[in-house]
């Protein structure tokens, strides 16, 4: 049942012995302690363990280790880079987008992922994107600043 | 209904019952310098207990070993400069941290970074009876405005002492005392370095009006904002503990029943397991999460169930098993409704239905327990810790003193989290394990084993004058609840009841009680009968009104929306609300969509104002105010609970919609701030205007009245 595996999480190499079939959310609370990813329904339906495979945004109570096994993982506590917050995280600190924030980590990790893909992202796109966050504080209208906000910030950056 | 009903202890608006605290202090002067440090402290207490210390001579500064029981609050100022202020309350998104943090610095005179606050930890903090009813600001803030300005007028009296000038002449000003004379100053680290000064003081001290604030009042970021967008901090669920087991609990299938066999033979077998059968409790603890379900499932059990009430019969049933009139909790009568009605041109009789809702915390209950040294820690996100705490002292059979109930900064509660349920199952489980036990529960626990906003139904008759004015008002509410229940319009002849039904499922608090659905019966009853009086909402509310603040807020959000606005397109409405509710007044207009072909409805518009008095961040309010209004279109629109034979049918995010990014209108939050007027507290009233806001929108749209929450659950097609 138990499997021993090699993953790659923010860049470094982990050897982990679970069942294969073992949601990634777990493995990485539990065994690796990267408790920024947050499980809020084991389903896929709320967007609160997001976390990018190989780049991609997934929800990762939806992700078997065997699959994480073979692509790099990307969590919330490998945004920042030597002390310097992700243009992400840093316009969500700068609009206030959070209240009790535990959807937070989610929201920046899909947030991420569209910007990677679409880096100058029109409204409509933004909420279709993250139509599988679930925020129950009501700070929706916060969030789409922040990742315009973000947009603005990469597009400089990478000028 | 039945003895299983009994178990099912709900929280029922427990602070409408008044309550009142249990005080229990018991860290001593001396260990409280010994946990912080030396400086100066200064403490909040009640008026009781300062008379009874009067008898004593000294008795302004404080020189028992003791602390009295009645504190409510305290200050230390730290001999490296740190403020710290203690409040037994807790953040849950609703951002008090940095509010709170913002009275003490504004109030001490110390730039905000300097003040921290612990919170929830009943070590630590004095009593609090709990989060809740918008409380925080009301009370919080102006107690820790006055032990901060006692703080300040020690540091002032050190600083004379010090001196040897007169006190009134120093100035306190960026955590410095400064002598304007001699231009001399000492910072508050130096002047609290070595001291072990304590000081405590009464409820009355004057403190600086909301006209003279420098750091309260203004828009500052979340207090560890940082640690929030790096997933650096630790909600309950994430705290993990040297050989912690992982625990989970089996649940009966169904609501009320009780095991009628029990085999954990497979379960106990397996390595590593701890399995605990204790009553009706059984739950297993296991090294990690899969081993702790796998060891769950391997429990072979059957259950005796019992008949239950559905959600399709529910409302009939409410109405049907109304508690005698004698227990009848809320009466209130004037004049003559008979009168009334026979006084009126127009006459409007209504029943309104309020579904079930669940909270949906993000965070899931949650508890770290731990047994050491026969002492039992607990952390968990409650907004009740020291009720936690006692609950936990019960159960075990400990004394107070020797558990200890602390409260990470939490994943929302919305009052959602009242209860003991996932302390007290960690607790059971590690006691039996002889190691730390977390419990996380599932969602589909969440929304199962949690408690709801309680169902309702809602009659109101009424009469209307040809002029306009209302002549007859009368309000039944069975079972939803008392909050807000009373009409805030000027009626000569009104009948206003509440009648108690036994629980069916859990219930308890919800964000805005049953303000909520009796705010939506009223105002939606209210657009009723402006339509029936052919008046314009908006006119017909204000001649009946002559509260002047509720008045503010309806003109201000009528004029931000433009009231009353002409119909652009096909299956526009536009409607509005208002109330008030915890000395905070709210209005709410709303633009509604409906495509009656495709059934489609859309919220397009939300403007809503608001009024809580002095604002203490205004940008944490607008969070308030605009979270509020999103949360309140979930119950407004589409959001219930539904059942059968004892089972949540709907126990999930795929199942049990929320209010999601494609269901946020334009908001435009109006924030009145009222100086002269004390904070109020904004958590709930904000929520209450929205679903009659969008009800009288629908109703503009389509001619269709909708007298039931959720309104619109199956969207609205032409039949």
């Amino acid at each position: 049942m138990t499997k021993s595996m090699e993953i790659e999480v923010n860049g470094k190499r982990y050897a982990v012995s679970y069942p294969p079939d073992t949601p990634l959310l777990f493995v990485l609370r539990d065994e690796l302690g990267l408790t920024g990813t947050k499980y809020g329904c084991g389903e896929g339906q709320c967007g609160a363990c997001t976390v990018l495979l190989a780049g991609a945004p997934r929800r990762s109570c939806q992700v078997p280790l065997s699959a994480a096994a073979a692509k790099p993982v990307t969590t919330i506590e490998g945004l920042e880079k030597d002390g310097r917050l992700h243009p992400v995280q840093q316009a969500f600190l700068d609009a206030g987008a959070f209240q009790c924030a535990y959807c937070t980590s989610g929201m920046v990790m899909s947030s991420v992922g569209l910007l990677e893909t679409n880096a100058n992202p029109r409204q409509e796109e933004i909420v279709r994107f993250l139509q599988g966050n679930v925020c129950r504080c009501g700070t929706h209208p916060r969030v789409i600043e922040a990742v315009e906000h973000a947009a603005k910030m990469m597009q400089e950056r990478a000028r | 209904m039945n003895t299983v009903k009994e178990r099912l202890v709900a929280e029922p608006e427990r602070y409408e019952f008044n309550a009142p605290p249990i005080h229990q202090f018991a860290l001593a002067r001396r260990e409280f310098f010994k946990v912080l440090g030396a400086g100066i402290a200064v403490f909040m207490v009640g008026k009781d207990a300062l008379a009874a210390q009067e008898t004593a001579p000294g008795s302004r500064s404080f020189h028992s070993e003791e602390l009295p029981k009645e504190i409510t609050s305290w200050l230390h100022v730290g001999e490296d400069g740190t403020v710290t202020g203690f409040t037994g309350k807790a953040e849950m998104g609703q951002n008090i941290r940095t509010s709170l943090s913002q009275t003490i610095a504004d109030e001490l005179r110390v730039p905000f970074a300097s003040v921290r606050l612990v919170m929830g930890d009943t070590k630590l903090t004095p009593f609090d009876a709990g989060t809740f009813g918008s409380r925080t600001t009301p009370t919080m803030t102006p107690q820790f405005r006055r032990v901060a300005e006692a703080a300040r007028n020690l540091l002032i009296g050190v600083a004379a002492k010090e001196w040897n000038v007169a006190p009134e002449g120093l100035v306190a000003a960026d955590a410095k005392v400064t002598d304007p004379v001699s231009k001399r100053s000492l910072t508050y680290a130096e002047l609290a370095r070595g001291k072990t000064l304590a000081q405590n003081l009464p409820a009355e001290d004057p403190v600086t009006p909301a006209t003279e604030w420098k750091i309260a009042g203004k828009p500052l970021p979340k207090v560890d904002g940082r640690a929030f967008v790096t997933g650096g901090h630790k909600y309950t669920s994430d705290i993990r503990l040297e050989g912690m087991l992982y625990g989970r609990v089996l649940r009966p299938p169904s609501f009320g029943a009780t095991l009628a066999s029990y085999d954990d033979t497979a379960a106990k077998a397996m390595s590593s397991v701890v399995v605990v059968r204790d009553g009706d409790f059984a739950g297993v603890a296991a090294p990690s999460a899969h081993e702790a379900q796998k060891a769950l499932d391997a429990i072979r059990t059957q259950w005796k169930e019992v008949p239950q009430v559905s959600s399709k019969e529910i409302f009939s049933y409410l109405k049907n098993n109304a508690e005698p009139s004698s227990n009848e909790r809320f009466r209130r009568e004037k004049g003559s409704i008979t009168e009334g009605l026979a006084a009126a041109a127009h006459r409007l009789d209504a029943t309104y239905n309020v579904a079930y809702i669940a909270h949906g915390p993000p965070e899931p209950r949650a508890a770290v327990a731990q047994f050491a040294d026969g002492k039992l820690t607990v952390w968990t996100g409650t907004q009740r810790p020291f009720a936690n705490r006692d609950e936990l002292a019960g159960v075990f059979h400990m004394p107070e003193s020797d558990v200890r109930v602390i409260v990470p900064d939490t994943g929302a509660a919305y009052g959602g989290k009242h209860t003991s349920d996932a302390a007290v199952e960690a607790a059971r489980l590690a006691r039996a394990a002889g190691k730390p036990v977390k419990v996380v529960w599932t969602r589909e626990e969440e929304f199962t084993w949690a408690y709801f906003r309680p169902a309702g139904v809602i009659e109101v008759k009424s009469g209307v004058a040809a002029d306009g004015r209302l002549t007859a008002w009368e309000f039944h509410n069975y079972h939803s609840g008392m909050s807000g229940i009373e009409t805030p319009y000027d009626v000569a002849n009104q009948l206003t009841q509440y009648h108690q039904v036994p629980l069916v499922l859990r219930s308890g608090s919800y964000r805005g009680l049953a303000a909520t659905a009796n705010h939506f019966a009223r105002e939606t009853h209210m657009d009723a009968l402006a339509r029936a009086a052919k008046a314009d909402p908006l006119e017909f509310r204000l001649k009946n009104l002559s509260n002047a603040r509720m008045r503010a807020v309806l003109e201000a959000a009528t004029k931000s929306f433009g009231w009353p606005r002409k119909k652009t397109q096909e299956g526009q409405g536009f409607g509005l609300a208002c109330g008030d509710e915890k000395g905070s007044y709210v209005a709410a207009c709303a633009e509604a969509a409906v495509d009656r072909a495709l059934g489609d409805v859309r919220v397009v518009r939300v403007v809503e104002a608001f009024e809580c008095g002095a604002i203490v961040n205004p940008d944490g309010l607008r969070n308030q105010v605009v979270g509020a209004i999103i949360q309140g279109l979930g119950g407004a629109l589409f959001e219930a609970v539904e059942f059968e034979n004892g089972q949540i049918k709907n126990p999930r995010f795929a199942t049990y919609r929320v209010p999601r990014f494609r269901d946020v209108p334009e908001i435009e939050a109006v924030l009145l701030d009222r100086k002269d007027i004390p904070s109020a507290g904004a958590g709930e009233t904000p929520i209450m205007a929205i679903a009659p806001a969008v009800g009288n929108a629908l109703f503009d749209a389509t001619g269709i009245r909708l007298n039931d929450l959720p309104l619109v659950p199956n969207g609205l097609r032409k039949a």
